[in-house]
């Protein structure tokens, strides 16, 4: 089991949806939506959560600064 | 532990610096504008130095890059942001000068203004955003077009016999004296991105410590006047921008 | 040798006086490029070398276009900055010259005309009223402009200028020629005032990007506006303003106008020209006066439509091919013949010629 465990937050309206961050994301945790946000721009968001381990990756990649990154030490 | 658990403030370890502000960026998809705008927005940050700098906007695809980082700037004429920022700095050398600048603005109508910037040895930081392209009028050929790339003035490609060379001004600009960092950067990758991030920190550094002028040219992407996907920009860009724009210091005094 | 007024009264060129009177009444910073016949400026003022004695920062730039845009650059954080050219040199600088404009910054831009066009000659001429008055760059503007006929007058003119931009957040151009440059005359210069600290810039242009303050919103120069509404926003907010420039600031000197049929309508040389003319004509027994408007933005119309039902003509002279008379029939809406007469080309005329002109233009007819 990873040592630690993550979770993003995507700032869905100010995504727009370029990949960057699915690409950049070493354990396949991000996918672009199928939804749209108000701009018809399909979001990037956590389509498999258990994967991320808050590496920050896809944050530091990011060009528009949409995600916010939380981590917790997995001591389950 | 669910996700709920762990999206709670005591867990945050990555959000957007306070210094770029909640406006949204007019940046298309995928520009490595965005990356390099984030990253001097946490630099301003982590330094501590957002009431002490300015920044001087050029005109390209950044030239609302004021809209973007509460910070104080000003937006200089196309190619004069190096004399703007001369103007700023001679008169408050206290303060963080930087300019941010496109390949057309630096390296073409303003190679006179950056190149005598950089003679002079004016303290600031040059932050040079080289994507091979002219992105706010539509996808032009600049003076760093690559040979044989295309663009809506060189729609077959860049010839040499018509056009001339790219302009590999960096190097130009690391012989000059006035000169004490040159480097060459890029924010395709995390590893990228923290490096260039380190280079934009040491050329605010060096701006206060009376070295000369200190330049981060940052070779980037533009999806839009490239017709790829970002991510096909990102592999594009290794592929064909680095071996004629090699990554690395070109001087580092 | 001393005046009345126990001020030291010096005997110096035009040039010098401007550099001179820049250190003393608080500049911050100039930035130029040399060019004949206004090279003394730059010169004086680097072995002036005020950057020991009020902290003036004095720079020689690479070139106009970077002159203006370091003008601009000092100016945005709210600093008394100047730069000083002649007329292919001012050409070069339109554009920055728009920008301070658009982006409402104050500065002093100094142009010693020479002969025109292109690289012209480096005698004087007033062939740039035109390009400095109707707005040389592009886009709806105007800049304060005040046209010195004297030495004393290039002394003064310059924290007048200061003085004017800064009150209307606006560029103010001083426009002499090559002649009121290079000639020398007795000035008085103007006491010395101390440079502003940055608390007194903070309080005197609270758009000064000096670094933003924590409660503060950011401070941003910027002449661009993608929206059109809110690119008129801003034309008429200038425009309002240059309507209160236009009722407020004009200045003007009148010279035995009141009892005149005739009058002389000229600036800087060309008004020392017709000074002497109109003493000719006087002692010929032509009851000629003289109107030498000081500013040449805002225009003395009001005393020239005054006049326009006083006397039977007017007469402007200038050293071009008519200019500012253009301003002058405009003033007198057609109510008497107004008539030109000018060199070109860095010809300076006689007053023998003026009023030759006079009499043939006006009188004789």
């Amino acid at each position: 089991m990873a040592k630690f465990k993550g979770a993003v937050v995507v700032n869905t309206e100010r995504c727009k949806g370029c990949d960057l961050c699915v690409v950049a994301c070493p354990y396949d945790v991000l996918s672009l939506s199928k939804d749209a946000n108000s701009k018809g721009l399909n979001f990037s968001y956590m389509s498999t959560p258990d994967n991320c381990i808050g590496c920050m990756a896809c944050a530091t990649v990011c060009p528009d600064a949409c995600i916010t990154v939380y981590k917790v030490r997995n001591d389950q | 532990m669910n996700i709920a658990d762990i999206i709670n403030p005591a867990n945050l370890v990555y959000e957007k610096t306070k210094v770029m502000n909640d406006v949204p960026m007019h940046y298309c998809p995928g520009c490595s504008h965005g990356v390099v705008h984030k990253i001097v927005g946490e630099i301003i940050e982590e330094m501590g130095i957002q009431d002490k700098t300015i920044g001087v906007a050029p005109v390209g695809c950044a030239v609302f890059a004021y809209k973007y980082l509460d910070i104080d700037w000003q937006q200089a004429a196309h190619g004069r942001a190096p004399a703007v920022a001369t103007g700023i700095k001679r008169l408050l050398p206290d303060r963080y000068v930087f300019t941010y600048q496109g390949d057309g603005d630096l390296a073409a109508i303003g190679t006179a203004e950056t190149i005598h910037a950089c003679n002079r040895g004016e303290n600031i930081a040059i932050i040079f955003i080289n994507n091979g392209i002219y992105g706010m009028t539509g996808g032009q050929m600049a003076p760093t077009t690559l040979k044989g790339m295309k663009s809506s003035t060189s729609p077959n490609g860049r010839e040499v016999s018509l056009a001339g060379h790219p302009l590999n001004i960096s190097e130009l600009l690391a012989k000059l004296e006035g000169t004490c960092y040159v480097t060459r950067q890029a924010v395709h990758t995390v590893a990228a991105v923290k490096k260039c991030k380190r280079a934009i920190q040491k050329a605010l550094e060096n701006s206060m410590e009376n070295k000369g002028t200190s330049i981060v040219e940052v070779v980037s992407t533009c999806s839009s006047g490239w017709k790829m996907t970002p991510a096909d920009s990102n592999n594009w860009m290794v592929d064909n921008m680095f071996p004629e724009y090699p990554m690395g210091d070109l001087k580092n005094i | 040798m001393t005046d009345q007024n126990n001020e030291e009264v010096l005997l110096m060129k035009g040039n010098e006086a401007i550099a001179h009177a820049a250190i003393r009444c608080g500049c911050d910073g100039y930035f130029g490029y040399p060019i004949t016949p206004q090279s003394e400026i730059m010169e004086t003022l680097m072995e002036l070398e005020p950057w020991n004695t009020t902290g003036m920062v004095v720079l020689q730039a690479e070139s106009e276009v970077a002159s203006i845009n370091m003008v601009y650059g000092a100016a945005g954080c709210g600093k008394k900055s100047m730069t000083t050219s002649s007329s292919p040199g001012v050409s070069l600088m339109q554009e920055g010259i728009s920008y301070m404009a658009g982006s409402e910054l104050p500065c002093l831009i100094v142009n010693v005309m020479r002969g025109g066009p292109g690289l012209g000659t480096i005698q004087a001429s007033q062939a740039d009223y035109f390009q400095t008055v109707k707005g040389g760059g592009h886009g709806d503007y105007r800049i304060i402009t005040l046209a010195p006929a004297s030495v004393q007058e290039m002394a003064d003119h310059v924290s007048l200028a200061f003085d004017l931009a800064f009150k209307y957040r606006t560029p103010a151009m001083i426009l002499a020629d090559g002649i009121i440059g290079q000639m020398m005359e007795k000035v008085v210069l103007p006491p010395y005032q101390p440079r502003w600290t940055e608390g007194e810039i903070r309080e005197k242009s609270p758009w000064a990007t000096l670094g933003k303050r924590p409660q503060n919103k950011p401070n941003v120069i910027t002449s661009l506006a993608l929206q059109a509404e809110e690119m008129e926003e801003l034309n008429l907010r200038l425009q309002a303003r240059y309507r209160e420039i236009e009722n407020n600031e004009v200045i003007y000197e009148e010279l035995n106008c009141e009892d005149a049929d005739y009058i002389f309508v000229a600036f800087g040389t060309s008004a020392r020209v017709c000074q002497k003319a109109m003493e000719l004509a006087r002692e010929e027994g032509i009851k000629a006066g003289l109107i030498r408007p000081i500013t040449l933005y805002p225009f003395p119309k009001d005393i020239l439509k005054h006049y326009a039902s006083k006397v039977k003509g007017m007469l402007t002279v200038e050293m071009n091919a008519g200019q500012m008379v253009e301003d002058v029939k405009l003033s007198t809406c057609g109510k008497i013949p107004v008539e030109f007469y000018g060199r070109m080309g860095g010809i300076v005329p006689s007053p023998d010629e003026v009023l030759n002109a006079l009499k043939t233009k006006l009188i004789e007819i």
